[in-house]
């Protein structure tokens, strides 16, 4: 059981937290939606696994390359 | 005498660096507007006065009615310039300044209203007997008359938000399982972005041209237009490469519909400065897509070739003078302008990339205009619009248009933040674009293309 670290591609905000904690992601599957320069980016499952943990909350700063959530494969 | 006393332009970033720069070379007294975010910002020290307008979200500041009538009924603006994008297309906050006795540098309210709405525009232009491309109304909630009007349409299709505007919130849909999601995510965004869950759609045209007229008009009844912009250079929706005249284009076909158009506008009775943009469809026919009631980020193009003021003129036009006043003649197109905008993103996967401006350098060089809100040591925050700069060329020719603005982004020096110059230049570059082969998909194309050069 590998963890993967899923990763912010943007500096922005969180918008909306879309999946939840210990939901099974499909790959495509998305987590939560990022803001940032009037644009929403989604923040997507690259592979499936377990969301295993949500590192940041809606309204939360995040930064290009940090880590927003956690997913066991 | 003036035409105003004193003008509040409530707008940040190179559109209000423009706007103030047209005042004071008119001689009117202005007042620049900023948030917690643009303290400091360049373009406050081109106005009179400057007022504070709340938190850096837009929501709290460049959007926020309230404090933008406080500021202009405290410092005694009698004009309020709207710029673009933020409240210049809100109907409501027109008449609301109206009403507390400030012209608003735009058209009446009702036209706001009136183009503001996309299915409603897109009837209003088909009683007008202009050609409109297949679409539907708004959609009803239920799931099998949506997919009805999307069968009655037919596939490829896209959704749009009715109250939309810049690209936002428009997906397209190739099969019935599609648009059922694509729906859903737009009415989502469309009620995010412009408080309004309306969607409808259109049949989506595979690479088209978009092509837009430029109207003035004043309050006496009269419209002008001021030719034609090509646009078609986008990604995401959004426009990154412009330029004035239209290449590769039926001349007597354009000047045809930019006569038609400046015809059936002053028969309505449509009141300032407008831009009515177009779909070309690889058929060759130009059918009306919407209005945008308000000045262009593009505007620029249309300025350089023709060498009318259009902040001038609609500034005029706001307060009363006819046209034959503010444009006597006709104007004429002289060489090519074209320009590109320079965005604070991955050039390569198109996302927005903020950052503080270590190194700023914009290009200086003889037909080169450059229009920016930011400088050296500014930080481009996720608050709002990337555009970080817009660079103009202008030429006799379309091929001395293109090297020269190539030479101008290439000398630009930006540091501190992912920018889009490696992509424009590529895109200024390609074959396609040499030729005057444009379409909605060759920025992707060419991006998609050579990956490694951008």
């Amino acid at each position: 059981m590998a963890a993967i670290e899923v990763k912010s591609v943007v500096t922005g905000a969180v918008w909306k937290i879309v999946a939840s904690v210990g939901q099974k992601l499909a790959a495509g599957d998305e987590i939560m939606i990022l803001e940032s320069m009037k644009m929403e980016i989604p923040v997507i499952a690259e592979d499936g696994g377990v969301l295993k943990e949500l590192k940041v909350a809606e309204g939360t700063t995040v930064n290009e390359g940090q880590v927003v959530a956690v997913i066991e494969e | 005498m003036a035409l105003f006393n004193k003008v509040l332009v409530a707008n940040r970033g190179a559109v209000a660096v423009r706007v103030l720069r047209a005042l004071n070379r008119l001689g009117i007294p202005s007042i620049a507007v900023y948030s917690d975010a643009d303290l400091g910002a360049p373009w406050l020290s081109l106005a009179g006065e400057c007022a504070y307008i709340g938190g850096a979200p837009a929501r709290e500041s460049y959007l926020n009615q309230e404090s933008l009538l406080e500021a202009a009924r405290r410092l005694g603006a009698d004009a309020l310039h709207p710029g673009y994008g933020f409240l210049s297309e809100n109907a409501a906050f027109a008449a609301r300044v109206q009403e507390a006795g400030v012209t608003f540098i735009g058209p009446a309210p009702r036209w706001i209203d009136a183009m503001g709405h996309k299915t409603r525009a897109r009837e209003l232009a088909a009683r007008e007997g202009l050609p409109v491309g297949k679409g539907s109304g708004v959609l009803p909630a239920d799931r099998d008359a949506i997919l009805k009007a999307a069968e009655d349409l037919g596939y490829p299709i896209l959704v749009k938000p009715a109250a939309g505007g810049g690209g936002i919130g428009m997906l397209p849909a190739r099969n019935a399982d599609e648009l059922v999601a694509a729906v859903e995510r737009a009415t989502s965004m469309a009620e995010r972005g412009f408080a309004s869950r309306e969607v409808y759609l259109e049949r989506l045209v595979d690479r088209p041209r978009h092509v837009e007229v430029q109207l003035i008009g004043d309050r006496h009844g009269n419209v002008a237009h001021v030719f034609e912009r090509d646009c078609s250079v986008q990604r995401r929706h959004q426009k990154i490469i412009e330029e004035a005249p239209a290449p590769r284009i039926d001349r007597a076909t354009m000047d045809a519909l930019l006569e038609r158009l400046a015809a059936t506008f002053s028969r309505l009775g449509y009141d300032n400065l407008g831009t009515v943009e177009m779909l070309l469809a690889p058929d060759g026919e130009l059918r009306f897509l919407e209005m945008n009631t308000r000045l262009q980020v593009e505007h620029g193009v249309t300025e350089e070739v023709t060498g009318v003021d259009l902040v001038v003129a609609q500034l005029r036009s706001s307060a009363g003078q006819r046209l034959s006043e503010f444009m006597p003649a006709p104007p004429v197109v002289r060489g090519h302008a074209i320009q590109a905008r320079v965005y604070a993103e991955d050039p390569l996967r198109f996302l927005p990339s903020p950052g503080k401006l270590i190194e700023f350098a914009p290009p200086r060089a003889p037909h080169i205009r450059v229009e920016t809100g930011y400088a050296l040591g500014r930080e481009v925050t996720p608050h709002y619009d990337p555009l970080l700069a817009k660079v103009i060329a202008r030429a006799d020719t379309r091929a001395e248009a293109i090297d020269r603005l190539v030479a101008a982004l290439n000398e630009f020096r930006i540091a501190g933040l992912k920018h889009n110059i490696p992509a424009l230049v590529r895109i200024l570059e390609s074959e396609e674009f040499r030729a005057g082969e444009v379409h909605t998909g060759l920025a992707t194309d060419v991006v998609r293309r050579s990956p490694q050069t951008v």
